[in-house]
């Protein structure tokens, strides 16, 4: 009976063994990232949020530059789903809305009388999804009176929608940007560690000189020249750029320290000797290799990125209004009087350091895991 | 370590011309020179514009020359302390800068050693303490500290201050100290509102250099030479103070040249929200009405500065380490 038992075992074994010697470079990665919670979390929630981006518009339950001067700096309607001790469709209380004689401020208060149920799929503000289908049906909203989950700011505009319209320039401008720092890094970076010499000097020297320079400063100076005039998606662009211009440096260092060391392995020497052509040898057997590193450099750096534009931004340098990224909503929680009556404002913040989290989180996990033969 | 010390200046100079040639490059950016900006304000305000006065600027500024005339120009003006002319402020910018660079130059120092001083017992308690209660909530903490712009810390303690304290944080000085000459009752004023943009600043740096000094030391922790101490019956504490600690210390010291520049940065920004008196409220100014001399001389001076803190770092770190110096 034992016996059986230990043969079981052994088979079990085996296969366990075999499978992990069968299994491709992309699948040992993935069995190693598996076992990190936190990565695992943290890439759920970034998945969750770039859906938020995309599908800003139908989400959204208000038009994110409608305006209404009954409701400014209105404070976030809770949800509430029990009424008179029953479970009921989820709802919201209207506002009663006093003046504070002393300060002129609307002083709002949830009115138990006035009671307004959510409802999918409703009818609102009409929109252009993608800027291509017009479309006025909304995920969630009410049918009479208003519903701002997150409050409303000087303009009575609903935060919620603004945030998650937001979400689409802040969170794109940092893929974007690392794109673009990622093409010039690898071209750079590739070329300078395959080749060496002065090129590859020279090179080291412009990185350690752009890295010491701080970069606030200059990304200001940098921003601050681009046309007031232009339209805002080429100030967009303009702005990414200005952001890869110095993120780059750090993905080219990693580029081209792999490429140093993977220059000198066998493979590489084997593929040489067969005659394969350079542009092979890179693209076919050292590229793929260092791949995984690159993309957990990659999510790495895509914070400094969305930081970058959230201050750039926040200063009045970066994005301006009517844009809306999550830096230009700060904007309007300059002011510490505006922020302590009504700290909503600040939320677009919060979403800045949960996004920042979340790829700080996935990156650490994606480096762990990028080298499934390290132990 | 002479030789050491002065191939490192060596260096700096290549570093320093292309600093220069970029400041220059921002101060050109804009359209049009700052001597148009200046005839479209006074003519703006209703002032006459005099010729004589723009004929005898341009020829100072050397306006009417190519770039590289002007370049060299700019350059051996500010060999003579002429850093051009600030036409927001209508005064030549050597003497707007000085002093709020001195303070900038105060606040980065200041927060330097703050870090330092945070994240040395931090990093070694996590080190020592690995997967213990504080260790994961000072990790978390740390995660915390660098995932959040610095404006945004310092725009929440402003709200906790107002509204818990019912007091204004920002400033470097008390008010009476405001326009008071420098004394030594101004500086201890100072000392105590400095530590506020410090922490606020120094929070991502700090972050940062608990979980390097974390990193190295367990990795000491665990080689033969720790165990053979132990084993030979060396008392704890003075086992990690003589041995693991002076190897991890080393990556230590050498982040200071990395942690400048975030420093530098950060301070920029900070200081336009605590409104401290410094460079940063300053440069976004000069950069908002474009107002590029004093904006360009900014950026230089602020850059060079980083390269020199990077310089005394590298010397600090040969003194330390023999091996740099040897490479």
């Amino acid at each position: 009976m034992a016996d059986e038992e230990l043969v079981e075992q052994e088979k079990l074994e085996t296969t366990v063994e075999e499978k992990i010697y069968l299994a491709s470079q992309w699948q040992l990665i993935w069995w190693r990232f598996r076992r990190h919670k936190l990565a695992i979390i943290s890439g759920i929630i970034l998945i969750i949020i770039y859906l938020f981006a995309i599908f800003c518009e139908f989400l959204s339950p208000y038009d994110p530059n409608k305006y209404d001067i009954r409701y400014t700096y209105a404070p976030p309607q809770k949800i509430h789903i029990f009424r008179d001790g029953k479970l009921v469709r989820p709802f919201v209380y209207g506002y009663k809305i006093e003046l504070d004689q002393q300060t002129l401020r609307r002083i709002y208060k949830p009115d138990p009388n006035q009671v307004y149920p959510i409802y999918l799929f409703v009818k609102g503000d009409p929109y252009k999804l993608w800027g291509k289908w017009e479309k006025d049906t909304h995920f969630i909203g009410v049918k009479e009176g208003t519903v701002f989950l997150l409050g409303t700011d000087r303009m009575g505009r609903d935060m919620f929608s603004r945030i998650l319209y937001g979400a689409r320039i802040s969170t794109s401008i940092g893929l974007i940007g690392v794109f673009l720092s990622f093409v010039l890094g690898l071209i750079i970076g590739g070329f300078s560690g395959y080749y060496g010499g002065i090129f590859d000097n020279f090179v080291q020297r412009v990185i350690e000189f752009i890295r010491s320079i701080p970069t606030i400063p200059l990304w200001m100076a940098l921003s601050a020249a681009l046309p007031p005039h232009w339209p805002p998606v080429r100030i967009y662009f303009g702005i990414t750029i200005i952001l890869s211009l110095i993120g780059w440096t750090g993905l080219a260092r990693v580029v081209r320290s792999r490429f140093l060391s993977l220059r000198e392995e066998d493979f590489v020497m084997a593929a040489r000797l067969v005659g394969a052509s350079e542009w092979r040898i890179i693209m076919r057997h050292m590229v793929p290799s260092f791949m995984s590193y690159i993309i957990a450099n990659i999510t790495l750096s895509i914070p400094g990125m969305i930081l970058g534009e959230t201050s750039l931004s926040f200063l009045g340098l970066g994005l301006r209004p009517p844009t809306i990224s999550w830096g230009v909503l700060l904007q309007e929680a300059q002011n510490v009087r505006t922020v302590a009556l009504s700290p909503w404002l600040l939320l677009p913040g919060v979403f800045v350091i949960i996004t920042v989290l979340c790829f700080n989180f996935l990156g650490d996990g994606l480096r762990d895991a990028a080298d499934p033969y390290a132990r | 370590m002479f030789g050491y010390v002065l191939r490192r200046i060596l260096y700096m100079i290549p570093t320093l011309v292309l600093i220069s040639v970029v400041s220059f490059i921002i101060i050109q950016l804009p359209p049009g020179d700052f001597l148009t900006s200046y005839i479209a304000q006074l003519s703006q305000t209703g002032e006459t514009v005099d010729e004589a006065t723009i004929a005898a600027l341009k020829h100072r500024y050397g306006l009417d020359q190519p770039y590289y005339v002007q370049f060299f120009m700019w350059i051996w003006g500010m060999f003579h302390g002429d850093f051009g002319q600030s036409f927001e402020w209508n005064r030549p910018v050597s003497q707007l800068i000085w002093e709020r660079l001195g303070l900038t130059v105060a606040v980065s120092t200041f927060t330097l050693i703050l870090t330092w001083i945070i994240s040395f017992p931090i990093g070694m308690y996590s080190a020592t303490h690995q997967y213990s209660a504080g260790d994961y909530s000072f990790t978390f903490l740390g995660y915390i500290g660098l995932a959040t712009p610095n404006f945004m810390i310092a725009l929440i303690l402003m709200w906790i201050a107002y509204s818990v304290f019912g007091a204004s944080v920002g400033g470097l000085f008390s008010p009476q100290y405001v326009e008071a000459p420098w004394s030594w009752a101004k500086f201890v004023d100072m000392l105590g509102h400095l530590w506020i943009p410090a922490i606020v600043i120094g929070m991502g740096g700090t972050a940062g250099l608990i979980r390097t000094l974390r990193a190295n030391l367990l990795d000491e922790l665990h080689k033969p030479y720790v165990i053979t101490a132990r084993a030979k019956g060396v008392p704890e504490r003075r086992l990690l103070w003589r041995y693991p600690l002076r190897v991890a210390i080393i990556p230590f010291i050498s982040t200071v040249g990395w942690s400048l520049p975030g420093i530098i940065s950060g301070e920029t920004i900070v200081a336009v929200v605590l409104s401290l008196p410094t460079t940063g409220p300053l440069l976004l100014r000069a950069l908002q009405s474009q107002d590029m001399y004093l904006a360009g001389s900014f950026i230089m001076l602020l850059s060079f500065l980083t390269v020199l803190g990077t310089l005394i770092s590298d010397i600090l770190l040969g003194w330390v380490d023999p091996r740099i110096r040897y490479e």
